[in-house]
C-alpha cells in the first residue's frame, strides 16, 4: 500500500513536471522542470531497486545534460522572450497524434500484462527478490561491461561514440575567423 | 504491490508528452528537451523490465546505461549545433530554419 502511494506520488511528480516542460512558454523554466521530470525519474529508479542508475541519472541527466540545455537556452537569448506562441500551427493534430499513440501502447500493455495489483498473478506485484542479489548487482553490472562474452564491444564502441561526440561538438560550435 | 504494467504505462505517458512536445514546440532548445523525456521513458521502460523479469541479470541496466551515455553525446552534439544554427542564422526556431525549402 505504502509502496503504491509512494509510486503514484513520484509518476505524478514526473508526469507533471513534463507537461510544464512542454508547454511553458519561458524556456528557462521549462529547463527547471526538466531537472525536476529528471529527478522524478531517478526517484522511479530507486522503487526499482536500480540505485546505481539513480545516482548515475542524477550525475549525468541533473548534472550535466540540464546545465548544457541552460547553457544554450543563455546563448540563444533572443527566444527566451515569451511575447510569441511556443507552439506551432500544428498543436492540435500533435496532440490527437500523441493520444492515440498513448491509447495504442495503453492497449497493448493492458492487453499482455496485468493492470490490477494482486500478490498471486506473476507481475502483478513486484516479485521478491534475495537481498544479496540486488546488492549485487552492480557488480554483475560492471563484470558485464567488461567481460568478452557480454558488452564488452559496446562498451569500447560507447567510449569511442563520446569522445567522437565530444570533438564533433566543439568543432561545429567552433566560431569561424570572420565572426570574431 | 506495484504491477509491472503501472511502470510502463507512466513511462508510455511520459514518451507520448514527449512526443507531443517534439511534435508541436518552436523552438529547437525545446524539442531537444522534449527528446530527453523521451529517452527517459525508454530508459524506465528498460530498468522496469529488468527488476520484474530478470534481476540476476543485469541486461536491462547494462542497456540503460548505453542509453545513457547515447544521450548525453546526443545532447552535446545538438546544443553544439544549435549554437552553429544560431550564430549562423540568428534564430532557433524550427520553422524559419527552411534553408533546403524548396
Amino acid at each position: 500500500m505504502v509502496e503504491q502511494i509512494v509510486f503514484i506520488l513520484v509518476s505524478l511528480f514526473t508526469l507533471i513536471t513534463a507537461v510544464v516542460v512542454v508547454t511553458n512558454r519561458n524556456l528557462f523554466h521549462a529547463a527547471l522542470a526538466l531537472m525536476a521530470s529528471f529527478l522524478g525519474v531517478a526517484g522511479l529508479y530507486v522503487l526499482l531497486d536500480a540505485g546505481f542508475l539513480a545516482a548515475a541519472q542524477l550525475l549525468v541527466y541533473i548534472g550535466a545534460i540540464s546545465i548544457l540545455i541552460i547553457f544554450a537556452i543563455m546563448l540563444t537569448r533572443r527566444l527566451m522572450h515569451a511575447l510569441e506562441s511556443p507552439f506551432n500551427s500544428q498543436w492540435g493534430l500533435g496532440a490527437f497524434t500523441a493520444v492515440v499513440a498513448f491509447a495504442v501502447m495503453a492497449g497493448v500493455i493492458a492487453q499482455f500484462w496485468p493492470v490490477t495489483p494482486d500478490s498471486v498473478t506473476p507481475l502483478a506485484s513486484r516479485p521478491e527478490v534475495s537481498a544479496s542479489i540486488l546488492r549485487g548487482s552492480v557488480a554483475e553490472l560492471g563484470r558485464a561491461l567488461v567481460s568478452s562474452d557480454a558488452y564488452v564491444i559496446p562498451f569500447e564502441i560507447a567510449s569511442v561514440l563520446l569522445l567522437a561526440a565530444l570533438i564533433g561538438a566543439i568543432v561545429v560550435a567552433w566560431p569561424k575567423a570572420e565572426d570574431e | 504491490m506495484v504491477p509491472l504494467s503501472w511502470y510502463l504505462l507512466v513511462a508510455a505517458l511520459l514518451f507520448c508528452i514527449g512526443l507531443y512536445g517534439v511534435m508541436v514546440r518552436r523552438n529547437a532548445v525545446a524539442i531537444l528537451m522534449a527528446v530527453e523525456l523521451m529517452l527517459n521513458a525508454v530508459n524506465i521502460n528498460l530498468v522496469a523490465f529488468w527488476r520484474y523479469l530478470s534481476p540476476e541479470r543485469p541486461v536491462g541496466l547494462a542497456w540503460a546505461i548505453f542509453v545513457l551515455t547515447v544521450a548525453a553525446a546526443e545532447a552535446a552534439v545538438g546544443l553544439a549545433l544549435l549554437i552553429s544554427v544560431y550564430r549562423n542564422r540568428g534564430s532557433v526556431v524550427a520553422e524559419e530554419l527552411d534553408l533546403l525549402k524548396n
